[in-house]
């Protein structure tokens, strides 16, 4: 969990004096003025901009919107895994700008879980050692039992030293949401998480995020163009052209 | 938030170990290209290394063995009066001989076989055995001879038979199995037979011309030699004698394999390098492989530094575990140089094995795969995070500042390997300069062949051949990658092909039907006439007939050569000083000389002064000498003033009678002279009745056959081609191992473009043809620069390294490059041949999500 430090608050209270109402509730993600542009050849292509919102601890979010309107990019952005031309990020309290690459990696290990829409397992670990690998970098002694005990709990403790290429694309997916869970993570980024499975697996996929999300009080982000998904989230972040046109925000589920 | 993330050293290094090992060793089969480039780089350079170490501390360890003795000091003439009183000053010697070679007659038996008689009084050997059988044949007290024992099996000789020397006659005591200082191939062609030192004068073979050396042995264990040659060396030099130890006995014969010893040394430096390119494209592969791995890493938290040091642990490992492999792999390999090259060797071969090449292997291991990996190890740095989101960021691959020191520590490397291979910095220099002008070349090469197809493009040509050679040029084009690979790779292999060439034939004779075949040495003046009749009566043609004067050097360019030889800074090779030149004179030039400075001059009359004379450019060379200088002989007591008129090229190689000194018509003719005379001889029966001829009525007359040292020559040269060969086709592996590395990297490049192609609809045959085009340019182009590149290199070392004239063989136009554009082309199809058996979307998920 963020626990804000009192140096912290007033650092926030600084940075966002006219919004003072927004500090009251924990925000784990806080995003200001985004901008985003990518030169190619010639051309300035810009593919986010104006870009506000935040997100609450153990909230559960969607961002929508149809090919190329920028979602994955801004979930890049979010994820500390690229860097804004303006504005600015605070990932559990941190301002990303003011981190180097390699601590921008050590933040990622610590507070946050990847799920990939292609699964992005290890080709040459097993899944066990696939998923302990963020807990090993951690320096955890007993990133083993964690890791057999999680993929136990995603139904997959038969299969613990199979290679990535021996298993289905369902199990896949499960190692990886296993891996996503390994290191306790405050915030989990979820690209696409069913794309590339039948509606069937999909569904139990997303059963498992959404179960494990809420066992585990993490904060669940999610890039999707299936609205039946994003329909399941309690913020659902509308894009188009890399501008944000709809937030919705609904009622807890 | 330090803190947070503190944990201990030992703990993050042993999980950067774990991760590179579990990661290895799923990835063990596309390691192995990896792997074989260095096993087999190392292996040859082990083996080399090893071979001449060991071939150096047996020289040394048997260099008494070799002599016979601590040390010998020995002359052409009998030795003067200060020699022998230094001698005497020496504590005395305790052995002498005086050995010449002769004509020797069996009994029982009508052959007749030229000999080395050696006269021996004392207890020479004193090292090493005289092997005889049977054994410890005491010759001496029973007046007897022994006879070398080949000789003795070949003429069905038996102890008891006799021996008929000159004017005398005695019985053979025993067969003569090995003496020291004796070596294969000498020995081959002039056997030795041993007789009591008494016996010498009675033979009355020793006589004005007769190539005689006198040679005082001395068993003096506790002397130092070195400080020995400074003391009386000059002063014997000044006397026409040399001290000889054995320690300068096991160099001079270590010197005798330079030649060979460089070119195998080539064999192990183009098998390194070969092995390099290897490593560098293998590695550039496998990190190209690894990229999404690389970028889920990050997204999971590992920063740049872990990743780069898991792969570098991997790179490490593989080095070393390469390192051992070869390393192993050459000492077994050497093992086998005993057998290929048997008689070559002069000494009994024991093979040990040197710590200090092994290291030198297992070091070389680790630090040519890190070198030659670190580029694409670096790569990895710059690998986004965002890669593992599937989206392209701006890449922008800068050559960084570590780049360019990682470039300038590779030419580093190859520097400090040439030089300790040929151990002079100057070859080392110029080998990597002519490394890095290939590159260069090549390049320019390849940027060309692209300018020019773009202006020039086929329009006209089918679609196939189109769209084949636009891939050639098109963004993201392999053209300058592979040309540079298989250019290099072409090169360094037709190098080695020719500069085998070049050495095997400069040994080679060319027995021509006419050429003379017998030659007839120390026929004295008046003999002549006597074996111009035996020569006719055998109905055998006198083919040359030519006059030797035997002098010395008196002085050069006015400085007597005494002085020369207490001037520490002359610049004149010391052979020249103490040289007994073999001098002819005649009116025109033959076949094997060519004028290359100043003019000949043939012919003078009797009163000229200064006498021109015509010089060899080798001794040129190391006499430092030009047209005008001039030089004084001392022909046998009569000083002669002649002047340098001109400088010739010989050729060497062809086997004729060449003179390195050559003086005209008019001067040398009531000289003191021996004759060389030579005839061909139609078959074995015709030379062996001559040859009987001769030894009856001319006793001190030698003969040589040359067709038996043919015989010798060609068993020897076959030995060192098999070696040379075998060494060759070890490099020669290693290149196909690297062109097959540089092939298989293009291949992410060329998937999916054919996939898109499939999914257009593109025939499987369509596919191929394409493929076949592209390949086969490249092929081409890499191929036919790198042979021509090769052609200019080989003749820089013939001359350079070698010595020796180059002409090429069409060996590597007609098979080399045939060879390697097919294998470009068959490896591209392999590549291609996923694409065309299975369907395009499997291929992508396949080939290109891993």
């Amino acid at each position: 969990m963020c626990v804000l430090k009192l140096s912290e608050f007033i650092y926030l209270v600084g940075l966002t004096n006219t919004k003072l109402f927004l500090l009251y509730m924990p925000k784990i993600l806080n995003v200001r003025n985004l901008k985003k542009t990518y030169s190619s050849g010639s051309n300035q292509l810009t593919v986010l901009q104006e870009i506000n919102f935040d997100i609450e601890a153990r909230e559960t979010f969607a961002i929508v919107g149809p090919s190329g309107s920028g979602k994955t990019t801004l979930l890049g952005l979010c994820a500390g895994l690229d860097r804004s031309d303006t504005g600015e990020i605070t990932l559990c309290d941190v301002a990303l700008s003011g981190l180097s690459e390699d601590e921008l990696a050590k933040l990622r290990n610590q507070k946050v879980g990847f799920v990939f829409q292609n699964f992005q397992l290890l080709p040459t670990l097993t899944a066990l050692e696939n998923v302990a690998v963020p807990l090993e970098l951690q320096g955890n002694k007993n990133a083993m039992e964690t890791a057999i005990e999680l993929l136990g709990k995603v139904g997959l403790q038969d299969r613990i030293h199979h290679y990535p290429s021996q298993l289905s694309g369902g199990e896949q997916q499960r190692v990886a949401v296993a891996r996503a869970f390994s290191n306790n993570p405050e915030i989990l980024f979820a690209d696409e998480p069913t794309g590339n499975l039948d509606t069937a697996t999909g569904e139990k996929i997303v059963k498992l995020l959404f179960d494990l999300n809420k066992e585990r009080g993490t904060t669940l982000v999610i890039v999707t163009h299936d609205l039946e998904l994003a329909q399941q989230t309690q913020n659902i972040l509308k894009l188009k052209g890399g501008r944000i046109v709809e937030h919705v925000k609904r009622a807890s589920l | 938030m330090k803190n947070l993330y503190a944990r201990s050293h030992s703990t993050a290094w042993r999980w950067l170990l774990k991760m590179a090992w579990r990661d290895g060793k799923a990835s063990s089969k596309r390691l192995f290209l990896f792997v074989a480039s260095i096993v087999f780089g190392i292996a040859a350079v082990v083996a080399i290394q090893s071979f001449g170490e060991n071939l150096k501390q047996n020289m040394a360890l048997q260099s008494k063995a070799l002599m016979g003795a601590d040390y010998k000091i020995d002359s052409n003439h009998p030795p003067k009066e200060t020699v022998s009183k230094l001698m005497d000053s020496l504590g005395g010697y305790q052995s002498r001989e005086i050995s010449f070679p002769s004509m020797a007659a069996f009994s029982g038996t009508e052959a007749t076989k030229l000999v080395q008689v050696r006269g021996i009084e004392g207890g020479f050997p004193f090292y090493g055995m005289l092997e005889t059988n049977p054994s410890n044949a005491a010759y001496q007290l029973n007046n007897a001879a022994l006879v070398d024992a080949t000789v003795m099996m070949q003429l069905g000789l038996n102890p008891g038979d006799s021996i008929r020397l000159g004017n005398i006659t005695l019985p053979i005591l025993a067969s003569l199995k090995s003496i020291p200082g004796s070596n294969a191939v000498f020995s081959s062609i002039a056997p030795p037979v041993i007789i009591p030192y008494s016996f010498i004068d009675k033979t009355a073979l020793v006589q004005t011309g007769s190539r005689v050396s006198y040679d005082f042995y001395f068993l003096d264990p506790n002397t130092d030699l070195e400080k020995l040659d400074e003391s009386i060396g000059k002063v014997l030099d000044a006397e026409d004698a040399d001290l000889d130890t054995h320690l300068s006995t096991s160099q001079r014969l270590g010197r005798r394999y330079d030649n060979f010893g460089k070119f195998l040394n080539l064999v192990a430096f183009i098998a390194l390098l070969l092995g390099c390119v290897g490593i560098a494209s293998s590695v550039q592969i496998y990190i190209k492989e690894k990229v999404q791995s690389i970028a889920v890493l990050k997204c999971l938290g590992a920063d740049n530094r872990q990743v780069f040091l898991i792969y570098l642990l991997q790179v490490i490992a593989i080095g070393f575990v390469g390192g051992l492999l070869g390393t192993f792999a050459g000492v077994l390999l050497q093992q086998f140089f005993p057998y290929l090259l048997g008689d070559l060797i002069p000494v009994s071969f024991e093979i040990a094995v040197f710590p200090t090449v092994l290291l030198v292997g297992l070091l070389l291991g680790v630090i040519m795969s890190v070198l030659f990996s670190l580029n694409p190890l670096l790569g990895t740095l710059h690998i986004s995070p965002l890669q593992a989101l599937r989206v392209e960021g701006n890449q922008t691959k800068k050559k960084s500042k570590s780049q360019l020191f990682v470039s300038a520590a590779i030419v580093l490397f190859i520097f400090l390997f040439a030089l300790w291979v040929l151990r002079n910095p100057l070859y080392a220099l110029s080998f990597v300069l002519g490394i890095a002008l290939t590159f260069l070349i090549l390049a320019a090469v390849a940027s060309l062949f692209i300018k020019l197809i773009k202006k020039y493009f086929p329009v006209g040509w089918h679609f196939p051949a189109r769209q084949g050679v636009k891939n050639l040029f098109r963004p993201q084009n392999q053209t300058l990658i592979l040309v540079l690979a298989i250019g290099i790779g072409t090169f360094l292999i037709s190098t080695l092909y020719f500069t085998k060439d070049l050495l095997l034939a400069q040994a080679e004779i060319d027995a021509q039907a006419n050429n003379p075949n017998l030659i007839l040495l120390d026929v004295q003046s008046d003999q002549r006439q006597s074996v111009k009749q035996i020569l006719t009566n055998a109905e055998l043609e006198l083919t040359e007939e030519v006059p030797i004067v035997t002098m010395r050097l008196h002085a050069i360019k006015g400085i007597l050569t005494n002085a020369i030889r207490q001037d520490t800074t002359s610049r004149i090779n010391r052979w020249i000083l103490n040289h007994e030149f073999r001098v002819t004179y005649r009116d025109s030039l033959i076949a094997s000389e060519e004028i290359q400075q100043g003019k000949w001059i043939g012919q003078v009359s009797d009163n000229t002064k200064i006498i021109p004379i015509s010089v060899s450019d080798n001794l040129a060379r190391d006499a430092d000498l030009t047209v005008g200088d001039t030089l004084t002989f001392n022909v046998q007591g009569v000083l002669m003033k002649t002047q340098v008129s001109s400088i010739r090229a010989v050729d060497w190689g062809r086997v004729q009678l060449n003179f390195t000194v050559l003086f005209p018509r008019g001067v040398l003719e009531n000289a003191p002279q021996f004759w060389v005379l030579s005839t061909h001889v139609p078959n074995e029966a015709a030379s062996a009745a001559v040859q009987q001829d001769l030894v009856r009525d001319l006793p001190n007359i030698s003969v040589i056959d040359l067709r038996q040292v043919l015989a010798l020559v060609e068993s020897l040269l076959g030995k060192i081609a098999w070696l040379i060969n075998f060494m060759a086709f070890f490099s020669i592996l290693t290149g196909l191992i690297v062109l097959l590395g540089a092939l298989k990297t293009s291949k992410y490049q060329r998937i999916k473009e054919n996939v898109l192609l499939r999914t257009l609809g593109a025939k499987g045959v369509q596919i191929f043809k394409i493929v076949i085009f592209e390949y086969g340019f490249l092929g081409l182009l890499g191929g036919i620069t790198g042979v021509v590149l090769s052609l200019v290199s080989s003749q820089v070392m013939a001359i350079w390294l070698f010595d020796a004239p180059f002409i090429p063989s069409w060996v590597p136009f007609l098979i080399l490059i045939p060879g390697i554009v097919l294998l470009v082309i068959f490896v591209g199809l392999t590549n291609s041949l996923a694409v065309i058996k299975s369907p395009p979307l499997a291929v992508l998920r396949k080939e290109v999500n891993v």
